[in-house]
């Protein structure tokens, strides 16, 4: 790709962004829409740096991060793991598949009364809902991966005398690792979600709740910082998370589909 | 390295026709084949009479037949570090790159770290891919591939190299090409090699002796000396009488 069309491209969505905050700027500005209900940019700007002189923004960015990445962690150590088990010994999924294909309908935020009754209201439930929501798009992705395995390159390893760890480690687990990132990338929109969920509900820091607080103190411009710094914290940890698949699946780099 | 003959010894091979059901399909029969050390040995036959299960047998992938396979003079025991093979489709590992994917067939080596790095290389070199020793499989060409899937076949400096319509899917120019290059090679590694091809002109030019296979149940039909001087030249009219007379089998059994 040129850095012609890149920075064309940086310059179009400046473009967008720039008349998107003008327009937001100008509706409750102009009195087109009730200010107490749409706060400008400039007031939410000022509501964010308010928070950060006081420590607050520090506070709850740090136990928003903490739940996510915490929950996700565990989320990706199990469901990679089962995952992989689930994919390569078939009698594993034959056994578990059925309760799997149960649970997975069960929507995490129907859950969270269990996960409180069980946990309590602190930071346990809040990241075993996380986790709820995380887990099943990992373990599913990398169940799927390991079976889509092409058989011939199995086949042309064991040609080679490799044993059923080589197999493994050196043929599954690569050959599966751009499903299994498909299901983590997705894990990480679910857990974003998961995260607003658990801190609008009986939570006394994070921006979910930064943002629920704010709009019943009638803060609006808080409430939409919260927003904003949700939607940061998203972008993020998908940032991230796209960084790590960068990193496993190097090898995919200008792989063409079909190609 | 020299005196590795190989010997079939009666192969007959069954499947069971469907899985888990009882009658068995007779895929190969009575095989017997004595293969001097070194030699060429090309293999043609109608699609389904048993070429490639011939060659998972000898590479020691499947241990489920009647007779017996001898390397040496001894009975061979699976897969072997002497016996290599090529796959018509390359099979390289999309993750690895050309020297890891080489590198791969090396894991039970005896060799030092050191001298799989320089074996390696050496047959990096050999197929002519030295400056390409850092490149992905996608980004290479099919011939390329397959080129690589050759050196990988020979890096462990195997007596028997065994090949699977390696030259199949490649264009005709390309194939023309890599067809010297393996003739190149064998004279150069003297090693045995067993090709099997849909492509009769292919198996005259590159064998010493070409077996013709029949199928129903797979077994041999015919095996033709070719008795002419290499590199050979297709427009040779003994090449021409010899190629034609492979073919005729062929007309005769469709
Ligand atoms: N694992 C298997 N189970 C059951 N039948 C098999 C199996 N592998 C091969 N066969 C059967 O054995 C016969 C010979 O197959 P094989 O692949 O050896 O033929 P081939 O001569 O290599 O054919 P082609 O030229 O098309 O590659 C075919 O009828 C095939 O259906
Ligand atoms: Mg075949």
């Amino acid at each position: 790709m040129g850095f012609k069309l890149t920075s064309r491209r940086v310059f179009d969505s400046t473009v967008g962004i720039v008349a998107f905050l003008a327009l937001w700027e100008a509706l409750p500005q102009l009195g087109i829409v009730n200010p107490g209900y749409l706060s400008p940019p400039s007031a939410v700007l000022g509501a964010v740096l308010d928070l950060a002189s006081s420590g607050d923004l520090l506070k709850h960015v740090q136990a928003s991060l903490f739940r996510s990445f915490a929950g996700l962690l565990l989320a990706i150590a199990s469901g990679v793991s089962l995952g992989l088990m689930m994919g390569w010994f078939a009698r594993v999924e034959s056994v578990l598949d059925p309760l799997l294909q149960f649970f997975r309908q069960t929507s995490a935020l129907a859950l969270f009364p269990v996960f409180i009754l069980f946990l309590g209201i602190g930071e346990l439930s809040k990241i075993a809902i996380i986790f709820w929501a995380s887990f099943w798009p990992i373990l599913l992705s990398t169940i799927s991966g390991v079976k889509q395995v092409d058989g011939l390159l199995i086949n042309s390893a064991l040609s080679m005398g490799a044993n059923r760890w080589f197999l493994f480690t050196k043929i599954v687990l690569p050959a599966a690792s751009p499903s299994i990132f498909t299901g983590i990338r997705l894990a990480g929109a679910y857990c974003i979600t998961a995260l607003v969920a658990a801190e609008m509900i009986g939570a006394h820091s994070g921006l979910g709740f930064l943002t629920l607080n704010s709009q019943e103190v009638f803060q609006i411009p808080s409430m939409y910082a919260g927003i904003l710094l949700l939607a940061v914290v998203g972008l993020l940890l998908n940032f991230l998370l796209a960084l790590l698949e960068r990193r496993f699946t190097y090898w995919r780099r200008g792989l063409r589909h079909g190609g | 390295m020299l005196n590795n003959s190989l010997t079939l010894e009666n192969i007959s091979k069954r499947f069971a026709s469907r899985p888990g059901s009882t009658t068995q399909l007779q895929v190969l029969d009575n095989i017997q084949l004595d293969i001097a050390p070194g030699e060429f040995i090309s293999i043609v036959g109608a699609s389904g009479c048993g070429k490639s299960t011939l060659l998972r047998l000898i590479l020691g992938l499947d241990e489920e037949y009647d007779g017996r396979i001898l390397l040496n003079g001894k009975p061979i025991d699976g897969t072997g570090l002497e016996r290599g093979i090529v796959f018509q489709d390359h099979r390289l590992f999309p993750w690895l790159n050309v020297e890891q994917n080489v590198a791969v067939a090396l894991k039970n080596s005896p060799l030092s770290a050191k001298e799989k790095r320089d074996t390696v290389r050496e047959h990096i070199e050999l197929v002519g891919l030295q400056d390409f020793i850092d490149a992905y499989p996608h980004q290479i060409s099919g011939g390329m591939a397959q080129r690589v899937a050759i050196a990988r076949g020979l890096v462990n400096r195997p007596s028997v190299l065994l090949l699977d319509e390696p030259l199949g899917a490649l264009d005709a120019l390309t194939r023309a090409r890599l067809q010297g290059e393996l003739q190149n090679i064998w004279a150069k590694e003297k090693i045995t090699m067993i090709l099997v091809t849909h492509d009769v002109d292919e198996a005259v030019f590159l064998g010493d002796r070409v077996v013709v296979m029949q199928p129903n149940p797979g077994r041999i039909r015919r095996i033709l000396d070719i008795d002419l001087p290499r590199p050979r030249n297709r427009s040779d009219s003994r090449f021409i009488a010899l190629r034609d007379d492979v073919l005729s089998d062929f007309a005769e059994l469709h």
